[in-house]
């Protein structure tokens, strides 16, 4: 058993683990989170004591554990999660910031919402249902999102005699399914939330499962990737310039590292200009240090005095992305009102915002079957397609598939500032998985 | 930044960030988005623990450059007076600009009506929202955290608000990767949340490691109090005790500072830092839910002030 001492020096040297649940109605997604919460023990009395309250107001014998993440109005009345919830429970292991997002299709944004931060989603499925399809449509968005790591929790065991066969066929099939999506890594894991079996403690009912239960998984996934393949990149926020006696020259370049690693020395360029220069010096928050790294905030001084301001991205000299004005994009529309060809909006890219034009929307994704919808003319909430855009001004773009926070855009309204659309640049998001698959007819149904 | 995470498989990945550098980070991302994008941002500074946390990460933000920010205190005419003392020492230390907006003079003014439960709290919001309207700041930053109170979860980072301030859940933006959207016509504005992913024991965590000074009421100490609702108030000239109420000495600290009417303290013998933390690690209560009054009033309390506007 930890002391609270034991875990509060622990906790200070952990790291953070973002990730987004997703599943159907009743999947029993809210019973796999309020099992997370309670069993490690993140539910604190008074929260507890609240939801009971609540829970015997309506008549239920038991504390309903969904209450404790519909936190709004809306949601307690209806009985359903509308919007992404935000859970933070720590483990002496590492810390977690738990999206909780909706099932429903017509929720499909908030999904994205989700999914867009996280470096892990679990997704849920009922073992007596196995794969559907809005487990087909939970794996797209994931790939979509380029999430790092997925884990398949077959849920409700108990309900088929915890029968390894059953969660063997529906891991094998999920697998193959989400494989063929560009989905890096599955791990599959047989559980039930209402018993508590598999989540937090290992199920005393499935010894044929030797991997890890869920909460072992969410603390041992690796957080950091290896930044050394990363291209690196640094869009600037603000230029920090204090004109004071005490620094008179001083001229830095804030903002949080996107991607990779910075040196200085560095050779450098500075887009969309181009002109290149060197690093002089990394100052990360009040020190000053010879390397940097994602997802450090950090401010970058140059060498020489060039033209640098806010939406500009500084990047490796011998390795700094293209500049264009035509984006191709999957995107995934979140917005009530329409997006439509010949619409003109605004484009937000990293710390950039330009005036753009929807060229030509190619075609709309059917999530229910992943077919094409060619030239559909214009997308409505929740679809998922591809659209063409220019934009007014140069772009220092990257493929999202190469790097989530440079690849990634927003199409705002320019009239009432709505956003619209969430944007993933670059070619189809099943590229990868075409490649290594040596691209086969039914493979290039996948190219949306 | 230094702090270097060790993996759980033992080993030591050097580009691995600690929980709280990963929070601080995107913090200041926060901050500097809007130093970019938005013409009045202000942030509001009561001189509670989460206040002086945003500042402190606003000062790291900008340096070796002044924070480029105002700050604005509602002030309940109920506040401790450790805590106003506080405020105006951490304002002339860094030759910042406070706003007040008192809501003792709106109800002197005969524009507010005291409550005849004594509270304060909710009387705040015209007054802040008037103050919004009138120095027409277009980014108002909140310490608020989702890990407060469920409503609070739901909270956007970048939240907008109309021209009444108020605030619709149901028709928040979609929030995707760290693009925030901060556009908004004339008279609206956005409050800006940018410690929305930290918890309660991040907060004291960073303040340990950063060596962050607080008024003292966040310490043990003896202070006269008398018990209401099962909280332990401090008496004063605010309104308590009442005459069934009775007046004791006990060591206590506050979790919150907010106004005496409805924040109450916890018995605790933790004088320091590392105490505290422990205090907290160890807590099965929530913060609020030990010592807020207010959003024990109904099951969507801080739903319901949030829609009207407070932050």
């Amino acid at each position: 058993m930890t002391t609270p001492i034991q875990l509060a020096e622990q906790l200070s040297a952990t790291t953070l683990l973002r990730f987004a649940t997703a599943g159907s109605v009743d999947d029993g997604k809210s019973t796999l989170v309020g099992r997370l919460l309670h069993d490690s023990k993140s539910v604190l009395t008074d929260q507890l004591e609240a939801v009971t309250q609540a829970s015997l107001g309506r008549g239920q014998e038991a504390p309903d554990l969904a209450l404790l993440t519909d936190g709004l109005r809306a949601e307690r009345e209806q009985g359903i999660t509308i919007d992404v919830a935000y859970r933070y429970f720590a483990t002496p292991r590492r810390r977690f910031i738990l999206a909780d997002t909706p099932g429903h299709v017509q929720y499909t944004r908030n999904m994205v919402t989700g999914a867009s931060t996280a470096e892990l989603a679990v997704v849920l499925v009922d073992a007596r249902n196995g794969v559907v399809e809005q487990t087909r449509r939970h794996a797209a968005v994931a790939a979509l999102l380029r999430v790092p790591h997925v884990v398949l929790a077959v849920n409700k065991m108990d309900l088929v005699d915890y029968a390894e066969p059953v969660f063997a066929a529906i891991a094998e099939e999920f697998t193959a399914y989400a494989a063929s999506l560009g989905v890096p890594e599955i791990t599959a894991i047989p559980i039930s939330a209402l018993a508590g079996d598999n989540v937090v403690e290992p199920s005393a009912h499935m010894d044929w499962y030797g991997g890890p239960t869920v909460l072992e998984h969410l603390e041992t996934v690796p957080v950091s990737h290896d930044l050394t393949e990363c291209h690196a990149r640094f869009p600037v926020q603000v230029v920090i310039r204090p004109q004071t006696a005490e620094h008179p020259d001083y001229r830095g370049y804030a903002g949080q590292i996107a991607a990779g690693v910075f040196r200085v020395g560095e050779r450098v360029s500075v887009l969309p200009s181009g002109r290149t220069t060197t690093i002089e010096g990394i100052d990360a928050l009040g020190e000053s240090v010879d390397v940097a790294w994602a997802p450090q905030s950090v401010t970058i001084r140059l060498a020489d005095d060039i033209d640098v301001s806010r939406g500009d991205l500084i990047a490796p000299a011998d390795d700094a992305p293209a500049v264009t004005q035509d984006v191709e994009a999957t995107v995934c529309h979140v917005a009530d009102q329409p997006l439509t060809v010949g619409q003109r909006v605004l484009l937000k890219h990293t710390t950039r915002t330009v005036k753009a034009i929807v060229k030509d929307i190619p075609s709309r994704l059917t999530l229910d079957d992943l077919s094409q919808h060619p030239a559909p003319g214009k997308l409505v909430a929740n679809d998922i397609g591809r659209v063409v855009v220019r934009t007014a001004e140069p772009l220092a773009l990257d493929a999202y598939a190469d790097s989530r926070r440079t690849g990634s855009f927003l199409l705002i309204d320019p009239a009432d500032g709505t956003t619209l659309t969430a944007g993933m640049a670059g070619a189809s998001f099943a590229a990868e998985a075409d490649a290594d698959a040596d691209t086969s007819a039914e493979d290039a149904e996948w190219d949306f | 930044m230094s702090t270097v995470a060790t993996v759980p498989d033992g080993t030591v990945n050097p580009y691995a960030l600690s929980h709280l550098d990963s929070l601080e980070s995107e913090a200041v991302h926060i901050f500097r988005e809007v130093a970019g994008e938005f013409e009045r941002p202000v942030i509001l500074f009561s001189g509670g623990k989460d206040s002086i946390l945003m500042l402190h990460l606003a000062l790291k933000a900008f340096a070796p450059a002044p924070v480029p920010f105002t700050l604005l205190h509602v002030d309940t005419g109920h506040n401790f007076p450790e805590v106003l003392d506080y405020r105006d020492r951490t304002v002339e230390k860094h030759g910042l600009r406070l706003h007040v907006a008192s809501v003792q003079e709106y109800i002197d003014a005969g524009k507010l009506r005291e409550r005849p439960d004594g509270t304060r709290n909710p009387l705040q919001t015209v007054p802040l929202t008037e103050a919004i309207q009138r120095h027409r700041f277009d980014a108002v930053f909140g310490g608020g955290r989702r890990d407060e109170e469920k409503a609070r979860a739901k909270e956007r980072v970048f939240s907008l608000r109309d021209e009444f301030s108020q605030w619709d859940p149901r028709r928040q933006r979609p929030e995707l990767w760290q693009l925030y959207n901060g556009r908004h016509a004339p008279g609206e504005h956005v409050r800006v949340f940018p410690i929305s992913n930290w918890t309660e024991l991040d907060v004291w965590q960073y303040i340990e490691r950063e060596g962050i000074e607080l008024p003292e009421i966040y310490f043990a100490h003896e202070r006269e109090v008398f018990s209401r609702s099962g909280m332990w108030l401090t008496a004063g000239d605010w309104g308590g005790p009442k005459d069934h109420e009775k007046v004791e000495t006990r060591q206590v600290r506050y979790r919150t500072v907010g106004d005496m009417s409805c924040t109450g303290a916890v018995d605790s013998d933790a004088t320091t830092l590392d105490a505290v933390i422990t205090e907290i690690a160890a807590s099965r209560l929530t913060e609020r839910g030990a010592t807020r009054a207010d959003d024990k009033m109904s099951e969507a309390a801080m739903e319901d002030r949030k829609r009207e506007g407070y932050f």
